[in-house]
């Protein structure tokens, strides 16, 4: 994958694109100390303090988190649609095989977001054009980037329906979105993020506002085209039972920081921070009936008022007086990971 | 869900913080509080109070008496002593303009009270009733929308006889009710359907106890907002109504009969006696627009 | 997973004497109508479409269903929200349906709510205190009007609310706080029942588990019956004693917690419960994962027969005439809808 993407196909727009310095040996996608900051009226939020994490092809990443944890900002900052001001990116790089998007001009970095990089969003009503049918939606996407024929177009369309499993794609190539199901207009969001064949597909809660059996087929479609496209997958979402069932590593983001990050099997089996322990406690489990829940006391801090040290401290079970001084910095834990824990080794094993 | 600005607009924590500085205040003591650091609302609400006050106390503005007029003054140009000069008829234009102000917005303070009124109830018996009630207000408003306003103004107007304050205001009212009923009724529409609503109404609250303690509170904001602006905009009607000579006659003094008077001269050297009163006219009806642009950027929640 | 606890609460359904709440084929139809000012019905949504079921002293009975299912428009029906089109709700014995005026409003003394977003169930212009205090107000007989100020700072306390924030507005709270408050405004009356629609499926998951705790106190600490309408299955199991499963406006399984996770015997239920994403990697690919085609049709234009068969991978040729009737069958040791019900363990099962 990353030695085709360096190939020219598509006339100007991919002379730009195949003039940037890639980097084949390079990860498909380094997120090194992002930093975004919002400007509001009650001060400067800071969304994102500090996340890294990296990608590569065929793989899947969890951004798990709660809201205002900063894992959609994340998402933001990646495909470049955050909206500056209020919004700002104070430090960090993005670099998609070795090429640092933030160090790009607007116009480059509009070329790179169409054909490399994907975004699904949670509600694909509005994310979808009302007055115009699906397949002009998606012929259009296609045919401004890859220079084809409206014929072409057409016929790209129709395959992109039926990649997503939509049955009856011919005629439903000719539909409204609100002609469609909450499930079939998400596949439709699936097949517009497939169009330009993205290296990076960025789903953001994309199956939140589904019921569960609805969830469950989208969900396996998803999983299914990465496969056999080899795509990186970037799952950002609440639901700790999507994440498991998905994705190979997990980062979990707690008020702008990435606290731990780990192989999704490990973090499961023996969390080593205590916000990812807490938050899988807390889930009900059926062992736990007439019991109560392993809440967790209190609420996120607000992103204009972060407390000093760790900002988990205030709800943590295991925080010392050290937390509340000295912010913990990622700490290597044993098996390859990653937490933000002054006494992770405690949480490790308790 | 996952929208930081969301999150941020959620007070702090009141576990575990204190209060921030903005503890307790309401959400009409949020939009004061905006409105207060909104500079166009400062020069507005200047403007607006100085209309005012040359309405309600023109005697405090001018020696001059509007009334006693010489001919021989006719059209003299402003002047050091006098700055804004004379009409047509020999009289002092400021103390003209100043003693004018009272009529014009007497009307449209009157117009705009018994529009709002009628528009909040109407429109909140539209919005809360549906059925035959908003069948009818629905259709009767619908059909007044079809009447131009100036045509409707000038043939009812025409049909009076006597045209004093009540007449142009019961007109002024007649014509301008419906968009205030519009706004309201939808404003009363999609407060109906909060869950607030459904909660009062699981506890067994009457309608009126719905109607007075949560939909009136919650949907009256946008009909404020709308009666400011059209408070500037019957000035202004006021003024074209009387310039057509279906207004305000003499020897009354207002802004429209003075635009009337002036205008012939306007192109024959003395623009002085068109352009002053014009002036009054604009000036007052946009403090009244910017004073209602004010208020809809305060109430508005979607700038918190 | 572990062998699941048996334990039961102290209120084991027993008796039709401690019968609370009790609803017996009830309907709702919307009517779809065409035209501005000559309305003609040209069709009808049956949203719940003939649902039976009893709710006993202290219980809460779990609804689950997914979007269109007609779960919502149910919990509207026993609030009295919605006047039913036919069929009948009986609190304490005493038919609701009927009821106007001061009769119906002494009826919702006994039932309230919680409703599901805790930014539109409370009045923005109200402070905590005119919130809470506000039952006081249409019900003025419950609490003399110098105790009421009193009585709000109390149940601000039941619920985990600072008393002292009575004078606060919703919006300086977070979610889980906000609906506290209105977890407060429901307690005030006393109520026997109260139905909770979707109550914490707005909330993060490490608040939600906080006001599930908050639910199982006040429950035991006044005796209160809790009809819990959500799509979160795992939360409903944890809290429910009883659950019952809708699919497009009709009942299609009932039973105890243990009956319907563990020996589920409708494949609605089945795809349901196989559906739910488990928060555990090591049974990925091993479960009896079941995926539904197609979506939920209209409920509009039901399909005849079982209203499941256009997903239903058992379906015959039976389903589409007969109507299953929710009922003890041989092989269902609770009430199931399927002509074809057979028992599958779909949250344990691995290969």
């Amino acid at each position: 994958m990353t030695e085709t993407t360096i190939e020219s196909k598509r006339g100007t727009e991919n002379e730009v694109l195949a003039n940037l310095p890639w980097d084949a040996n390079a990860p498909l996608l380094e997120v090194d100390n992002l930093q975004v900051e919002f400007h509001t009226r009650d001060g400067v939020a800071k969304a994102i303090n500090g996340v890294s994490f990296t990608l590569d092809a065929g793989e899947t990443l969890g951004i798990l988190g709660e809201s205002g944890c900063g894992k959609s900002v994340t998402a933001q900052a990646i495909m470049g649609i955050l909206d500056i001001p209020p919004a700002k990116i104070t430090g960090g790089s993005i670099k998609l095989n070795g090429v640092d998007l933030l160090q790009l001009d607007e116009k480059t970095r509009r070329h790179v977001r169409a054909n490399k990089i994907a975004i699904i969003f949670q509600d694909a009503l509005s994310a979808l054009n009302p007055v115009f049918t699906v397949g002009w939606q998606l012929a259009e996407l296609y045919r401004k980037h890859s220079g084809a024929s409206r014929a072409q177009a057409k016929a790209k369309a129709v395959d992109l329906l039926k990649l997503v499993r939509i049955p009856a794609a011919e005629q439903r190539v000719n539909a409204f979105p609100h002609q469609f199901s909450g499930g079939m207009r998400q596949r439709v969001m699936i097949a517009m993020a497939l169009a330009l064949e993205p290296d990076i597909i960025i789903a953001d809660e994309p199956t939140t506002a589904l019921d569960v059996t609805v969830q469950a087929q989208v969900m396996q479609l998803l999983a299914d085209l990465q496969k056999s496209q080899n795509m990186g997958l970037i799952l950002i979402t609440h639901d700790m039972g999507v994440v498991a069932d998905v994705v190979d590593k997990i980062t979990v983001m707690y008020a702008g920081d990435a606290v731990e990050r780990a192989d999704v099997y490990q973090i499961y089996e023996r969390p080593a921070h205590p916000y990812t322990k807490a938050l899988l406690e807390s889930i009900p489990r059926v062992d736990m009936k007439g019991q109560e829940l392993a809440a967790i006391k209190g609420l996120p801090p607000p992103l204009t008022q972060l407390p000093p040290g760790c900002s988990f401290q205030p709800r943590c079970r295991f925080a010392k007086d050290r937390c509340t001084t000295e912010d913990p910095p990622l700490y290597d834990v044993p098996g390859n990971r990653k937490s933000a824990c002054h006494y992770w080794e405690e949480v490790f094993n308790s | 869900m996952s929208d930081p600005a969301m999150s941020l607009q959620e007070g702090p924590p009141a576990e575990q913080t204190e209060p921030a500085k903005d503890a307790n205040r309401s959400l009409w003591g949020d939009a004061w509080y905006e409105l207060k650091r909104n500079p166009i609302f400062w020069v507005a609400s200047t403007m607006a109070i100085f209309v005012i006050l040359l309405a309600v106390f023109p005697f405090l503005w001018t020696n001059a008496d509007p009334s006693t007029c010489r001919l021989a003054n006719s059209r003299e140009k402003p002047s050091a002593d006098h700055w804004f000069g004379y009409t047509f008829q020999g009289c002092d234009m400021w103390a003209k303009v100043v003693y004018g102000a009272s009529k014009s917005l007497a009307v449209a303070a009157l117009a705009t009270t018994f529009t709002t009124i009628i528009g909040i109830t109407m429109g909140t018996l539209a919005g809360f009733f549906p059925g035959w009630v908003d069948t009818i207000i629905s259709r009767v408003t619908d059909i007044f929308f079809g009447l131009p306003f100036l045509l409707g103004a000038v043939v009812f107007l025409q049909l009076f006889q006597i045209r004093n304050v009540w007449t142009i205001t019961t007109v002024l009212t007649l014509l301008g009710w419906t968009t205030l009923t519009r706004i309201m009724r939808g404003s009363v529409l999609s407060t109906k359907n909060k869950d607030y609503v459904d909660a009062a109404r699981a506890l067994g609250a009457t309608n009126g106890h719905i109607v007075f303690k949560h939909i009136l509170p919650n949907a009256i904001a946008p009909v404020f907002v709308l009666s400011t602006i059209a408070l500037g905009g019957y000035i202004g009607a006021e003024a074209t109504l009387t310039f057509l000579g279906v207004g305000f006659q003499q020897p009354n003094t207002t802004w429209g009969l003075l635009i009337q008077e002036g205008q012939p001269y306007a192109l024959q050297g003395d623009p002085h006696l068109l352009v002053i009163p014009c002036a009054f006219v604009v000036v007052t009806v946009l403090a009244f627009i910017l004073l209602g642009d004010a208020l809809r950027d305060a109430l508005d929640p979607r700038n918190r | 997973m572990s062998t699941p606890s048996t334990q039961q609460t102290e209120t084991e359904p027993s008796s039709a004497s401690d019968v609370i709440l009790s609803v017996r084929d009830v309907k709702k139809y919307f009517p779809l109508t065409q035209g501005i000012v000559f309305k003609k019905t040209i069709g009808q949504v049956k949203a719940v479409d003939g649902v039976s079921f009893d709710l006993h002293k202290g219980e809460t009975l779990g609804i689950v269903g997914e979007s269109g299912c007609g779960k919502t428009t149910l919990g509207r029906l026993l609030m009295g929200l919605e006047r039913a089109t036919a069929g009948s709700i009986k609190i304490n014995g005493q038919e609701t349906t009927a009821l106007e005026g001061a009769g119906l409003r002494k009826m919702r003394r006994n039932i309230q709510v919680v409703l599901q977003d805790p930014y539109s169930s409370l009045d923005p212009r109200m402070t905590v205190g005119d919130i809470v205090g506000e039952p006081f107000d249409v019900h003025p007989e419950v609490v003399p009007k110098k105790g009421r100020r009193q009585a709000v700072r109390d149940l601000l306390d039941v619920v985990g609310l600072n008393p002292d924030h009575i004078n606060r507005y919703p919006h300086q709270f977070s979610g889980g706080q906000r609906q506290r408050i209105g977890i407060a405004r429901a307690l005030a009356l006393r109520p026997d029942i109260i139905v909770c629609d979707e109550p914490v499926s707005a909330l993060d998951v490490s608040v939600q588990a906080q006001v599930v705790n908050l639910f199982e106190r006040l429950q035991d600490e006044f005796a209160l019956s809790y009809v819990f309408i959500a799509h979160d299955l795992s939360v409903v199991r944890h809290i429910s004693d009883r659950v019952g499963v809708m699919y497009l406006g009709k009942m299609v399984e009932i039973g105890d917690e243990m009956q319907i996770y563990e020996r589920p015997t409708h494949p609605y239920t089945q795809a349901l419960l196989s559906a739910v994403p488990v928060p555990d990697p090591t049974l990925r690919g091993h479960r009896d994962q079941i995926v539904l085609e197609g979506d939920v049709p209209s409920p509009a234009n039901p399909p005849s027969g079982c209203r499941f068969r256009t997903r239903c991978w058992k379906a015959q040729d039976i389903c589409t005439t007969d109507e299953p009737l929710l009922q003890l069958r041989d092989t269902s040791d609770h009430p199931s809808a399927c002509h074809f019900a057979k028992v599958r363990d779909v949250i344990h099962a691995t290969d």
